[in-house]
């Protein structure tokens, strides 16, 4: 610590542009913590995905729909467990597009048992079992339009017009939480006895089917055990692990993750270069003055340390700076909860971030240091002279 | 710390060559020298004559390309890098011609800078600063940057740093070439007084007889040898 004000003080000669450097950095990760905060956002269906589950949707497309009374069959299936269906509803809120969310309309007596990821209280489940009209709404959702327990809500679906063309209504009887951090509480479930009577059409459909099967080592197994079934018949069946079908769905943005290396690439190439090229512009501006703490009897590895820390210390206070923010931006929630239900940075993320500090102090001081480091004395004094 | 005959420095039968792409430029040859411990010694010559080469090689700054040389009973020139580091750091104070302090630190900083190396606690660092500080007569000037200094007060604060961990050896390149003659002639008495109170063994290059004049004894330097004649 003795030898921290040296290292300070190097950095406070060209206070614009040390700032400008720590700004680059900074930005960088603020950059790095935003863009894995949406990645997270967009991939979190695929890592809260259950090992043990599979999707059973029509073989053509998912818009096609499968008859309920696939359930029972499905069930029948050696290693199935349980099956319980979902349809998509498309449900728009006050007439407004941009007020779109995820609803779906599900069996509520199976639907918990099913999802655990979801934390239902008894009392609330019980009273959706008794209301037919009742909607289970995630907790993101419910703070999105200020909704309550209690809260009677309108909604249109262009899917799925009601008898009569009059507006779906649902009666909030619970508000559901996630179990971890990244599960999704964007969603609005409501019973399918009440949709399947209500609407003008495709009585008797569901969408998909999630199935959870007796053993997670089977998985493979059951999926083509359910397409064998139905093979051949008039809604033939396509079945994937939870995770791929969630991965389709991620992939129909794009490769969120190859996006992601690209840009941060980019940018962290950029910051190297940049930060790289300040600290080595610092540390020749110095020449005479290393050549003098030399002189007195710094050794070559304690002067190569001194370099060092001068760039870690860059990169650590605009690097913890940048993720600090992200991190603190996350807190706040979604500025978009309608795409981006999820949004939070995941801790293993900022480990990753934590490293890349560590790692551009390191890389960016490493070349000027080891040239500080075999400077001869005596053509460093010879310089000023 | 003498080698027991009283002689502090004894240089013996040294080159040094400069290569400079193929061309090899010999700036000494043969050349031996003995400094007495306690001695002032000026060592005068024109330029390009060898003088800072051969204080570099005495503090162990630079290698010679042959010989030997000693300083008390230790032989710098088979040092390795870190090992003369160290024996800088412990026995020899530098002092510059343009000062060479670091103008981003305070002048009792600069002066502090030697002991980082040592084992010393904050409040003995501090101690032997003020002390230093003291000896060179600027007390008053210790929180003052470098830049709000006299060319004389600067170099005072150099040879503070220099003598701030009580070195045997006072190596001194031109201490004196930057400055006016009244602020020179400070400089030259606080180093006649390092000598004479502290008992500092002092080599000191200049071009100035009126420098040497202060030592107590000169030797000069002409095309790598050393005569005690000034040359023509």
């Amino acid at each position: 610590m003795k030898y921290f004000y040296l290292v300070w003080s190097n950095m406070k000669r060209r206070k614009l542009r040390t700032s400008l450097t720590l700004l680059s950095v900074f930005v960088a990760f603020l950059l790095f913590g935003l863009l894995c905060t949406i990645k997270e956002a967009f991939t979190a269906g695929v890592s809260m995905a259950g090992a043990d589950r599979l999707v059973v949707r029509h073989k053509v497309s998912l818009i096609m729909n499968l008859p309920v009374s696939y359930g029972t069959r499905i069930e029948q299936i050696p290693g199935v467990a349980q099956a319980v269906h979902w349809t998509w509803f498309n449900g728009i809120y006050q007439n407004e597009p941009k007020n779109f969310f995820g609803s779906f309309s599900v069996d509520p007596e199976r639907f918990f048992s099913i999802h655990p990821e979801y934390v239902i209280p008894d009392d609330q489940k019980r009273a959706w079992l008794s209301t037919r009209t009742g909607a289970a709404v995630g907790r993101t959702l419910a703070v999105r339009f200020g909704w309550k327990i209690g809260d009677r809500i309108p909604l249109t679906s262009p899917i799925w017009p009601r008898k009569g063309d009059g507006a779906w209504e649902f009666d909030i009887v619970s508000v559901y939480d996630g179990a971890q951090r990244n599960t999704d509480t964007s969603g609005f479930f409501f019973r399918y006895d009440y949709f399947d009577e209500g609407r003008a059409y495709g009585e008797g459909l569901v969408g998909w089917y999630m199935v959870r099967v007796t053993d997670a080592d089977r998985v493979t197994e059951v999926a083509k055990a359910i397409d064998a079934a139905f093979a051949n018949s008039p809604h033939e069946t396509k079945t994937e692990s939870e995770g791929a079908f969630a991965q389709g769905f991620v992939q129909q943005v794009g490769n969120i993750g190859a996006i992601l290396i690209a840009i941060l690439s980019a940018v962290f190439f950029t910051i190297l270069l940049v930060t790289g090229n300040t600290i080595a512009q610092s540390v020749r501006e110095r020449t005479e003055e290393i050549g003098v703490l030399k002189a007195l009897g710094f050794s070559n590895v304690l002067v190569l340390a001194l370099v060092l820390a001068e760039s870690s210390i860059i990169a650590t206070l605009g690097g913890f700076a940048g993720l600090g923010l992200a991190w603190f931006i996350s807190l706040g929630g979604s500025p978009i909860p309608a795409v981006l239900p999820v949004f939070y940075l995941p801790a293993q993320n900022i480990v990753i971030g934590v490293v890349l500090v560590l790692g551009l102090g390191i890389l960016t001081g490493i070349l000027p240091a080891l040239r500080a480091m075999h400077l001869q004395i005596a053509v460093a004094l010879r310089r000023h002279a | 710390m003498t080698s027991g005959n009283g002689v502090l420095v004894r240089v013996e039968n040294v080159e040094k060559v400069f290569r400079r792409g193929s061309e090899e430029i010999r700036v000494l040859s043969g050349l031996s020298l003995e400094v007495p411990q306690g001695e002032f010694l000026a060592l005068m010559g024109p330029s390009g004559s060898g003088k800072t080469t051969l204080l570099n090689l005495i503090g162990g700054l630079d290698r010679a390309t042959q010989g030997a040389v000693h300083v008390g009973n230790e032989r710098i020139d088979t040092m390795s890098d870190r090992q003369r580091a160290a024996w800088r750091a412990r026995h020899v104070g530098l002092v510059f011609q343009f000062y060479n302090l670091l103008p981003v630190l305070s002048a009792e900083r600069n002066v502090e800078l030697p002991l980082l190396l040592t084992p010393l606690s904050k409040s003995e660092r501090r101690a032997h600063v003020e002390t230093a500080l003291k000896i060179v007569g600027l007390s008053h000037r210790q929180r003052h940057s470098p830049r709000t200094l006299s060319g004389g007060e600067q170099q005072r604060v150099g040879i503070a740093r220099a003598i701030v961990t009580d070195p045997t050896l006072l190596l001194c390149d031109e201490p004196t070439g930057d400055l006016d003659r009244m602020a020179g002639d400070e400089i030259l008495g606080l180093l006649q007084a390092l000598k004479h109170e502290h008992g500092k063994t002092i080599i000191m290059v200049t071009h100035d007889p009126h420098a040497s004049a202060r030592a107590t004894r000169t030797v000069y330097l002409n095309k790598g040898r050393l005569t005690s004649e000034k040359p023509e």
